[in-house]
């Protein structure tokens, strides 16, 4: 058994959502470098330009790389070995978005009811998804996400008989729609499997694979590459404005589904794919 | 490249094309949701609005707060369709540029055609290379409403590309086209 005081991981929830909110991922700037390369619109380069120059700008100022600076989502994988003292892990965790959030000069988007839409004022509460693992670590991921994409992303309950190609119609349907609003460059998650909320969450964890690492299944990474050069031939461009750059990730979880269903989460991220992980 | 001044007179607005790359300069107006939302009220009621709409450019942001010694946080545009179902009405008041991203609903685009409007798109992700153009922020209406308050920018080379412009040409539709295999 290890102890471990909640009072760490609400500094280290605050450090990740700073950092992750100023910091472009590396990954992913050598990939804006590498599709600004192959971009063959003259708006779209100059697009990706500005991302780039963002990115200087943002490390070197501190700024945030985006004005959304999201939703605090927050993954914790607990080792059933660890005992937590100190006060409550929930506690804790929107404790340490607030502190991240105001000593970070980040923005405050969360409202405390979908109707009354009152701001909570320190970006609390954070939408944690809690993992039980072996061992007696404790990791915690922080992956900011803005609402600009998540409006644009859907969940398909398709029928097994639709197979692959209702998946990849699912993906490019989503894409399509998403068009602009999203802001491409695009990072994709795609979920596949499971149930209706599975799927979402296979999605979303998609998300915080590293950029451009495909999935260790050949089968579904070949599924990853041919949807990734598909969303790319719809043509829409850095921020839509056309061109050969549409996306510059996509990622497939997949789990075990039911005989009857076959669920598709498409969780549509902007270039940033904001996530920052520590192990406590 | 076209550098502009803001705000937009008609003449300026007529000489803007979709496809067209420009550099603002001059003063232009932060609003979201909340904040047309109650200028729309404004109107309605016949109450003052927070500025003057006739050639007034908005863009849509809602910033990060400043960290001292900062003009204003990282400010990129936010989804302009939020938007749609207000914008006809202020255009309709004199609004003259919306600067933003994302597709606008036909409604909008006719009421662009009537009145003289040009539609820009910022990056959206650049929140924090656009805030370096904006070279003084205020907030002069609807502070309770923190990050979506109305504030007066003053900004200089602030690089947009004309999307929509007054004669209803789209480049949302036709871009993507020139691109798509």
């Amino acid at each position: 058994m290890r102890e471990i005081s909640v009072d760490l991981i609400r500094d280290a929830v605050a450090a990740l959502a700073v950092k992750a909110n100023t910091v472009v991922d590396a990954r992913v700037e050598e990939a804006l470098k590498t599709a600004r390369q192959r971009e063959e619109s003259p708006v779209g380069r100059e697009i990706l330009d500005q991302l780039l120059q963002n990115a200087e700008i943002a490390r070197a100022t501190a700024t945030p790389i985006c004005q959304d600076t999201g939703l605090a989502v927050v993954f914790v994988r607990v080792g059933q070995d660890v005992h937590l003292t100190g006060g409550s892990l929930e506690d804790a965790v929107n404790q340490g978005v607030a502190k991240g959030y105001t000593d970070g000069y980040l923005r405050k988007s969360v409202v405390r009811d979908p109707l009354d839409r009152i701001n909570t004022k320190d970006n609390t509460p954070a939408i944690i998804h809690y993992e039980i693992v072996p061992g007696d670590e404790l990791t915690i991921t922080v992956a900011p996400k803005g609402i600009g994409s998540e409006n644009m992303s859907r969940l398909y309950m398709l029928k097994p008989s639709q197979g692959a190609e209702g998946i990849r119609q699912a993906v490019l349907q989503t894409v399509r729609e998403a068009g602009s609003n999203a802001c491409p460059p695009l990072v994709i998650g795609v979920g596949v499997g499971g149930n209706f909320e599975k799927c979402a969450l296979l999605a979303k964890r998609a998300l915080l694979r590293p950029l451009g690492e495909p999935s260790p299944d050949p089968a579904w990474a070949a599924m990853e590459r041919d949807l990734l050069n598909a969303v790319n031939d719809l043509g829409i461009g850095p921020q839509g404005l056309g061109g050969r750059v549409t996306a510059l990730g996509l990622a497939i979880e997949t789990y075990p589904t039911h005989i009857g269903g076959l669920p598709v989460a498409v969780n549509i991220n902007c270039h940033v794919a904001r996530h920052e992980t520590v192990s406590l | 490249m076209k550098n502009i001044t803001a705000p937009f007179d008609k003449e300026t607005v007529r000489s803007l094309h979709a496809g067209d790359t420009v550099r603002i300069t001059g003063t232009i107006y932060t609003a979201r949701d909340a904040a047309h939302k109650r200028i729309c009220e404004a109107i309605a009621a016949g109450t003052p609005l927070p500025f003057d709409l006739a050639g007034a450019v908005i863009y849509y942001v809602g910033p990060t707060p400043p960290r001292p010694g900062q003009v204003i946080g990282a400010a990129g545009p936010t989804t302009s369709g939020r938007m749609d179902a207000y914008a006809p009405t202020l255009m309709a008041e004199g609004l003259s540029g919306m600067i933003g991203k994302g597709e606008r609903l036909p409604s909008v685009i006719e009421a662009m055609k009537a009145h003289t409007a040009v539609y820009l798109a910022a990056t959206g992700g650049a929140g924090a290379l656009l805030s370096h153009c904006i070279k003084q922020s205020e907030v002069i209406a609807y502070e309770d409403l923190g990050t979506e308050a109305v504030r007066r920018l003053y900004v200089e080379d602030f690089p947009a590309t004309v999307v929509i412009d007054c004669y209803g040409e789209n480049l949302y539709r036709t871009a993507p086209e020139k691109y798509r295999r």
